[in-house]
């Protein structure tokens, strides 16, 4: 009787090594083909790029390139130096350098500020300031293309940097406060009554103890908005036009109004030259994202 | 002149009443123990003092200046917190000085008063480190310097220990003490923790849903306890109320239970009002410390009681019995050895009881 039940035992022990087994590698697998899938189209926008034409139209997309050739590059970046029709993107990528650094700025500090308000000073009716910002995060962009055109042309800003600048902080501001209000909440309240006895003001207060502590968050935001405003096509086709357009959109009409042939590799190439701000970005802080994204979601 | 003096104060969340009428004068020099369940309003009423809280009704006075409109740093307090609330993003020595800094007290002075108090306090081979750094200990003690720095006329502690595990709350508790010994500064201490409450406190005053029941010496509170919340809350296990009627015959007193034929004499117990106490409903209560197993003094009245229950824990036991199907319990040596479901000689010693009218549930 003992002996058959170790018997079982040994069985089961068996099979349940042969499954745990089976599952690991079904799950290498389906994450290997996975990564193959999204890295793929980089692939191809990579080894496009470095391609001469001559070699486009002679090879597949997947054919490795004959060598390091960085023209099209260059084309992309710096024009043919001809005059008239010549789109490039150096021009625009400063335009959006001036419209993103400002916007989030702008619009992280503000989001802070407004995080730290209505978690730190609770006055009466903070909960339906705090539930109206939140609309501001699901009102679809679109709906308000209209009444924005008309405001920035009231206030004489329209096809300008600047317009854009405060659009996108207006629309960050919903985002950035929520991201804080969450962070803040979890700051416990008697570090700011402390404070207050040690004789700290209101923006003391935020400046001295609750900025210091929020490198995590802080991080996050500008990631966000970052992204939000680096790719942002809509706002920027609508509100600006010409010399004041930002890469989106110089990279829109650079790749629709190719006169005679389309030169795949000086696009492939533009696209990713508008695509490295976010990726350094990425790079750069992408570790908070993760690590404040979810100390804002656990204790939020 | 009261160091602390707090008039018919009252505050409203809204809707729900925290704190209704409350009066409360602290002398130089005290330890004011506020103590109660949570919820009870002991915490708002600390932030009230603070100044970190409004007043809707009444009026708080400091060396008999009103400072009920007064910011909280010019209210001559320093705060020590539950959390410590330690500035994360400053070491030891900011911590400390930073309500200085903000003062604007003069550097030489600052530089003084750090050395004094961490000196005092055993912090000064900390003070480059950040709180993140500490132990919860060296915590407590570095959020006490922050407060010390600052030479207040009143010490608040906010439930301070409470963050602290079993052995080190012990062992901060004792400084605390030590300190204010040392110190004598005027000290007002929130906590729900009986133990500390009387141990540091030199007054303390009980409360319950926003009221204080008894504000008194930790004697009186133990001893004479002003209604059954207190008798109650007071004392692990807390004492035992026995319910029953009293009977007044040729001036002598005595407890009787429903449908008992036990008379416990009333000798000697010092009533508020001594009219009318035949046939009133009251409960009898008594400590558990205070009924033996062998006789402890001459007025100590004498009982058979069935035991039903028996809890070890180790330096004493807490045994259930039986008096007339209500519980009873006593605190022995758990050295004592008891039957369990057989009747016990036991004495309750008469000098310590306390009677409640059952009705308004006050010391009679």
């Amino acid at each position: 009787m003992q002996d058959k039940i170790h018997a079982s035992y040994k069985q089961l022990e068996q099979k349940s090594k042969y499954t745990n087994m089976f599952l690991r590698w079904f799950l290498y697998f389906v994450l290997v083909v996975f990564a193959f899938y999204f890295i793929f189209p980089l692939y191809v926008m990579v080894v496009t790029s470095l391609k001469t034409m001559e070699e486009i139209r002679q090879g597949t997309l997947l054919t490795w390139p004959s060598g390091l050739n960085f023209d099209s590059w260059l084309v992309a970046w710096g024009g043919r130096g001809y005059g008239a029709g010549d789109t490039f993107l150096k021009p625009y990528f400063w335009n959006s350098i001036k419209m993103v650094v400002p916007a989030v700025f702008f619009s992280t500090f503000i989001g802070a500020m407004a995080g730290y308000v209505l978690t730190k000073w609770r006055f009466k009716g903070d909960k339906w300031v705090f539930l109206f910002l939140l609309f501001g995060c699901f009102i679809p962009y679109q709906a308000i293309l209209l009444p924005m055109a008309r405001t920035l042309g009231v206030l004489g800003i329209s096809n300008s940097v600047i317009g854009l600048v405060l659009v996108h902080t207006v629309y960050g501001i919903p985002f950035t406060t929520l991201f804080f209000r969450n962070f803040y909440v979890s700051i416990p309240s008697e570090l700011v009554k402390a404070a207050r006895i040690d004789g700290a003001g209101f923006f003391k207060i935020f400046f001295k103890i609750l900025l210091p502590v929020s490198t995590p968050i802080i991080v996050v935001t500008i990631i966000w908005q970052f992204t939000q405003i680096w790719n942002d096509f809509l706002f920027g086709s609508t509100f600006s036009f010409g010399e004041a357009a930002p890469i989106q959109v110089a990279l829109n009409n650079m790749v629709l109004s190719s006169t005679s042939v389309k030169e795949y590799n000086v696009d492939m190439a533009s696209a990713i030259i508008a695509g490295i701000p976010t990726l350094i970005v990425y790079v750069l802080a992408g570790k908070y994202f993760i690590r404040g994204l979810t100390s804002g979601a656990v204790k939020g | 002149m009261k160091t602390l003096k707090i008039e018919e104060l009252s505050k409203n969340f809204g809707s729900t009443e925290v704190l209704r009428k409350i009066n409360l004068e602290i002398d130089e020099g005290n330890f004011l123990v506020l103590l109660g369940p949570s919820g009870c309003g002991k915490s708002t009423l600390l932030n009230i003092i603070a100044g970190l809280e409004t007043i809707n009704e009444g009026n708080v006075h400091i060396d008999d200046y009103n400072v009920s409109k007064v910011e909280p740093k010019d209210r001559n307090i320093a705060m020590v917190f539950q959390s410590y609330a330690l500035y994360p993003s400053m070491n030891v020595r900011e911590n400390m000085i930073f309500g200085l800094k903000q003062a604007k007290v003069s550097k030489e002075k600052i530089e003084e008063q750090l050395e004094k108090v961490s000196k005092f306090l055993q912090v000064d081979a900390l003070l480059e480190r950040k709180p993140s750094q500490l132990s919860g200990g060296q915590r407590q003690r570095v959020a006490i310097g922050r407060a010390l720095v600052r030479e207040p006329r009143i010490f608040l502690f906010d439930e301070p220990l409470s963050n602290l595990d079993a052995k080190l709350r012990v062992e901060m508790r004792r400084e605390i003490k030590k300190l204010h010994q040392q110190l004598k500064t005027t000290v007002v201490y929130v906590t729900h923790d009986q133990t500390e409450a009387m141990s540091l406190g030199t007054n303390i005053a009980i409360m319950n849903h926003g009221v204080i029941q008894q504000n008194d010496t930790p004697e009186n509170i133990y001893n004479k306890p002003s209604n059954t919340f207190v008798a109650d809350f007071i004392g692990s296990p807390s004492m035992n109320l026995i319910k029953g009627n009293l009977k007044e015959s040729s001036n002598k007193v005595s407890f009787v239970t429903h449908g008992s034929n036990i008379e416990i004499p009333i000798n000697g117990y010092d009533f508020k009002e001594n009219y009318n106490l035949d046939n009133k409903e009251v409960f009898f209560g008594i400590r558990p410390e205070h009924i033996f197993f062998k006789k402890s003094n001459e007025e100590d009245f004498e009982i058979n009681l069935r035991a039903d229950l028996s809890e070890y824990i180790g330096h004493e036991q807490i045994m259930t019995f039986n008096f007339e199907n209500q519980e009873v319990l006593a605190k022995f040596p758990s050295t004592v050895k008891i039957d369990l479901s057989k009747n016990t000689k036991l004495f309750f010693d008469l000098t310590q009881i306390s009677l409640f009218d059952a009705k308004t549930e006050e010391r009679i």
